[in-house]
């Protein structure tokens, strides 16, 4: 069951082949089973799921259901679910449970969608290994001993793991797009604006993106049609048309113009991981794409750029974790002060902290010109150059991370090794670009991921060159062993 | 003896007119139980997000026009990071670089009827903070209390050029302003209720110099009274800084009007660095022009017009003017007033003399007058037709003031007309003549002032109704002997 596609899965309940119910049941007792070994859920709330699937056969049986009816998903710790803690991987949340749903959250549920509980990840998104969360680093599915990669590693392992069928995912400089190639799942991140941000707790505000992770770039349109349209409540969100995604699936690739990046490809990229997306740029070229050598000139200022700007918009995002009104407060304060300071010290952990202080000093008089005023000159030059390379090409095509899944705690104690992990997802995010991770030829049995970026609100192409090379190839079938 | 010259700045919150806040649908009303008028996003719940109002912003653009300011196409909203217990987000939303209102200017009419140019520097849109209540307010316990309401509430923050010289100066400029956001009906201006604050900037330099000496900012004054007082204290006590030989520091103080003195809150080393940057949840705000032409569309006519008007058409003093013009009510009252009776200097004089007084005792606004625009100028046709003299139409207006009725009606139920029968005056003062001799003779003696003590005997005699120039005219004839 847990190996067929979303669309199958949907055909089958409708045809009463079994209900949601046993669907439901079934994956319940696979995170019952396999996740103690992964970590990858925070909450699972089975009598809810339950109470969501009877709901979804009646409508079905009634005829009412919607798109996604009976569909057990999983949604990333961070977006707000009325009734179901939503802790953000924090000890600052550990016991909050918020008064509304995410607009994500409204939508899916609305789609008749059904929730088995929260995913781990990151503190507060802030982290590409899963380990900084306060519940416990999140181990991959492909070898435990390793990272998922993160932020939304638990969401990219359960999926890579078939404890859900798909997942919901936030992307900040990378957050959905690296745990997919780590997890060997299809992860995509869709244009800024596209999803809304209402419900979903915010890291850096202007780079934020909800987006999906799950096991084919097919089911991942399945879930996307129904997450994504302007909503008033979020003033950023894109008052844009959205394409269906599943009916574009099946667009033509011929005379598609692909570019590499020559930047993606240099020194820090692991051979192997190279040599496996060559391969897939490759099998493109003969499904009838055009691959030719591209160059973003001012990519290698993403991270730099990024590390100030992230925790510039994080350190002021996060000053409401202040322990007055919800939230962590620490026992006994003498006075405001020490209300304020042991809060904070007890509820963040070291990487929470650390964002917030090199944000704090960026946006300080005197620094403001320097740092955060100069980032974001240099960030409307990444997308600058984003916006030329469109003009050769359709989609920009490289590495989503620059080496497999790592072993837990190899980059703990160095951070800007960790942050260098996002070095291609991030101008995306700085940009605003929609961009995607696909699963290509694994390197030592470990899943490598070939990222796709498009230009704004082309998610639909994105999709169906994922679908194209997913008809023929078979890399995104691959389940971990004891997983299948 | 040095002369110094003071030297102030206002920066004032006026709370908009608005239904809902700034960012949220929640009411704004004032006096609601603590708590109960904050949604989500004014408890700064995670993962809410801002929704500008685009009333705050239509209020926000009438002012610029009414100053005559460029109203910026395209402006910034900027976070204002500081921890507060009541600042719920831990910023302020708020806007720094690129404000809504650009520079503009206002009139200030002085004491000596002078009309002095203020410069405005900007205007700008902001959310308010909540109110914390200490232990005081909450029965003790070492307790301090949150009250989130106020969060979110839509401010203006005018902010003036450093172009006061005076206390006085400075409140007439309050007051102007009070004045003119009232006038375009963008807030109601309630300075108990905390709709309209002002915060002052005050230095002093020797008289002469161009550069200007450090300033300290007194916050949150919230009467016209206050304003004058603290700007009195604070100007004298830097004044005494200086001449004993001390240098002022820069800081924020607060205002005790209860031991009328200005406190230190924080220095400038204490200040917060607000860590300013643009709001990465609100988009720059750009307006159409249709957006401004339709905000701007039914503005009044604003009070600097109406006041050279009033002089022009309706022949009044500058001072006059000014203080029919203090209120757009109270110019509309005026003018109805004129337009019933075509008296504009009678008019003007009830309206700032009996009418203005009466207000002030009662401590209630002219929209709130028991006498009508209909009424006054009813009384003041009596006055004209010589129905009543001047004395007895306060009377009248007394009586009308109590709730009995129009001026006619008041005037029939109490027999107020005036006599101007003679036949009736005319045996009254012959009788009032024949029991007082002696007055008489001191009277045909020269002694011309004793003429008044028979005015006041009639007067007296016809409980005041009798016409006063009647009265003159028959006593002269009378004492002269003349039959």
């Amino acid at each position: 069951m847990q190996n067929k596609s979303i669309a199958e899965m949907a055909a089958d309940l409708r045809l009463r082949s079994y209900s949601s119910v046993e669907l439901t049941r079934h994956y319940l007792e696979r995170i019952a089973r396999l996740d103690p070994g992964l970590n990858s859920f925070i909450s699972v709330a089975a009598e809810p799921a339950l109470a969501a699937a009877e709901h979804a056969d009646r409508a079905i049986a009634a005829g009412t259901a919607g798109p996604l009816a009976g569909i057990p998903i999983a949604h990333k710790d961070i977006f707000c679910t009325s009734g179901l803690k939503t802790s953000c991987g924090s000890r600052m949340l550990d016991r909050f449970i918020a008064p509304y749903d995410a607009t994500v959250v409204e939508r899916l549920a609305a789609a008749g969608a059904v929730v088995l509980g929260k995913t781990n990840m990151d503190e507060f998104a802030m982290g590409s290994s899963n380990e900084t969360s306060y519940y416990g680093p999140v181990r991959n599915p492909w070898d435990p001993t390793r990272v998922p990669g993160g932020s939304s590693g638990g969401s990219a392992a359960a999926v890579a793991a078939r404890l859900c069928a798909a997942a919901t995912g936030t992307d900040t400089g990378g957050s959905i797009r690296q745990p997919a190639a780590l997890c060997g799942v299809t992860g995509i991140k869709p244009t800024y604006g596209r999803c809304s941000r209402w419900g979903m707790i915010a890291f850096a505000s202007s780079l934020d993106q909800a987006g999906v992770l799950a096991r084919s770039a097919a089911d991942a349109a399945c879930v996307l049609d129904e997450m994504a349209g302007f909503d008033p409540r979020d003033s950023t969100s894109a008052d844009v048309a959205v394409p269906d995604y599943v009916d574009s699936l099946d667009e033509e690739i011929a005379g598609l113009r692909i570019g590499l990046p020559k930047e993606y490809f240099g020194a820090g990229l692991d051979g192997r991981v190279a040599a496996s997306v060559h391969e897939a740029t490759k099998e493109l070229e003969r499904l009838g794409a055009d691959v030719r050598d591209i160059s973003l000139p001012n990519s290698p200022l993403s991270v730099p750029v990024y590390y100030v700007v992230a925790p510039a918009e994080c350190s002021s995002n996060l000053a409401r974790f202040d322990g007055v009104r919800y939230g962590h407060r620490c026992e006994d304060p003498r006075d405001l002060e020490d209300l304020y300071k042991r809060s904070r010290a007890e509820g963040f952990g070291a990487e929470v902290q650390r964002r917030i202080m090199i944000g704090t000093y960026v946006l300080s008089a005197g620094y403001y010109d320097a740092y955060y005023l100069k980032a974001q000159k240099i960030r409307h030059l990444i997308a600058d150059d984003f916006q030329r390379a469109f003009e050769e090409v359709d989609v920009i095509m490289g590495p989503t991370a620059p080496t497999t899944a790592f072993p837990l705690g190899a980059k703990m104690d160095d951070p800007v090794a960790m942050y260098l992990n996002d070095i291609y997802t991030i101008a995306t995010n700085l940009a605003g670009l929609p961009g995607m991770s696909i699963p290509v030829a694994p390197v030592d049995g470990l899943p490598v991921g070939l990222q796709l970026i498009g230009n704004y609100f082309q998610e639909a192409r994105l999709l169906s060159v994922a679908h194209r090379f997913q008809r023929a190839t078979h890399w995104h079938l691959a389940a971990p062993e004891g997983f299948q | 003896m040095m002369q110094w010259e003071t030297v102030i700045g206002l920066e004032i919150h006026t709370q908009l007119a608005t239904r809902s806040k700034i960012f949220s649908g929640a009411p704004t009303a004032f006096g609601a139980e603590p708590n109960t008028q904050a949604c989500a996003i004014d408890l700064g719940l995670p993962g809410v997000l801002p929704v500008l109002n685009a009333e705050a912003v239509r209020l926000a653009v009438r002012f610029g026009k009414a100053i005559g300011a460029e109203i910026a196409r395209r402006s910034i909203f900027a976070r204002k990071n500081y921890f507060y217990p009541d600042l719920p987000k831990g910023y302020q939303i708020s806007q720094y670089e690129l404000p809504i209102v650009g520079e503009g200017r206002v009139e200030i009419v002085l004491d000596d009827a002078t009309v002095k140019s203020v410069g405005v520097t900007r205007a700008h849109l902001e959310e308010d903070a909540g109110k914390s209540l200490h232990d005081d307010k909450l029965g003790g316990g070492g307790y301090s209390g949150i009250d989130l309401n106020r969060a979110g509430t839509p401010l203006l923050e005018i902010v003036s050029e450093p172009d006061m010289r005076s206390p006085k100066e400075a409140v007439a400029y309050a007051r102007k302003i009070h004045q003119l956001v009232r006038w375009i009906g963008i807030s109601d201006g309630n300075m108990q209720e905390g709709s309209f604050r002002v915060d002052a900037n005050v230095s002093v330099r020797p008289r002469g110099q161009t550069l200007f000496g450090t300033r300290t900012e007194i916050k949150n004054l919230n009467s016209f009274r206050f304003i004058e007082r603290a700007i009195q204290f604070e100007v004298e006590r830097q004044i005494d800084v200086i001449e004993g030989g001390g240098t002022v520091v820069q800081e924020t103080r607060l205002y005790d009007p209860e031991r009328d003195e200005t406190r230190s809150m924080r220095s400038k080393e204490e200040a917060n660095d607000y860590r300013y940057f643009p709001d990465p949840d609100l988009l720059p705000l750009e307006l159409d022009v249709a957006f401004i032409v339709d905000a701007v569309a039914d503005l009044p006519e604003l009070p600097d017009a109406r006041r050279e008007r009033f002089h022009i058409q309706h022949g009044l003093g500058e001072y006059d003017a000014s203080l029919l013009t203090g209120s757009r009510d109270l110019a509309d009252y005026f003018e109805a007033v004129v337009a019933a009776t075509g008296e504009p200097k009678l008019a003007a004089n009830w309206v700032n003399g009996e009418l203005a007084a009466a207000l002030n005792r009662a401590d209630v606004e002219i929209a709130q007058s028991p006498v009508s625009a209909a009424m006054l100028a009813g009384l003041i046709r009596r006055i004209l037709d010589q129905t009543i003299s001047g004395k007895l139409a306060k009377q009248v207006f007394e009586a009308m003031w109590a709730g009995a009725g129009d001026a006619d009606q008041v005037i029939r139920a109490q027999g107020l007309r005036q006599i101007t029968d003679s036949g009736q005056l005319e045996p009254m003062i012959e009788a009032i003549i024949a029991a007082n001799p002696d007055q008489v003779s001191q009277y045909r003696a020269g002694k011309e002032k004793v003429f008044g003590f028979f005015v006041g005997q009639v007067m007296k005699e016809s409980k005041g109704k009798a016409n006063p120039r009647q009265v003159n005219e028959i006593l002269k004839r009378k004492l002269a002997g003349d039959p």
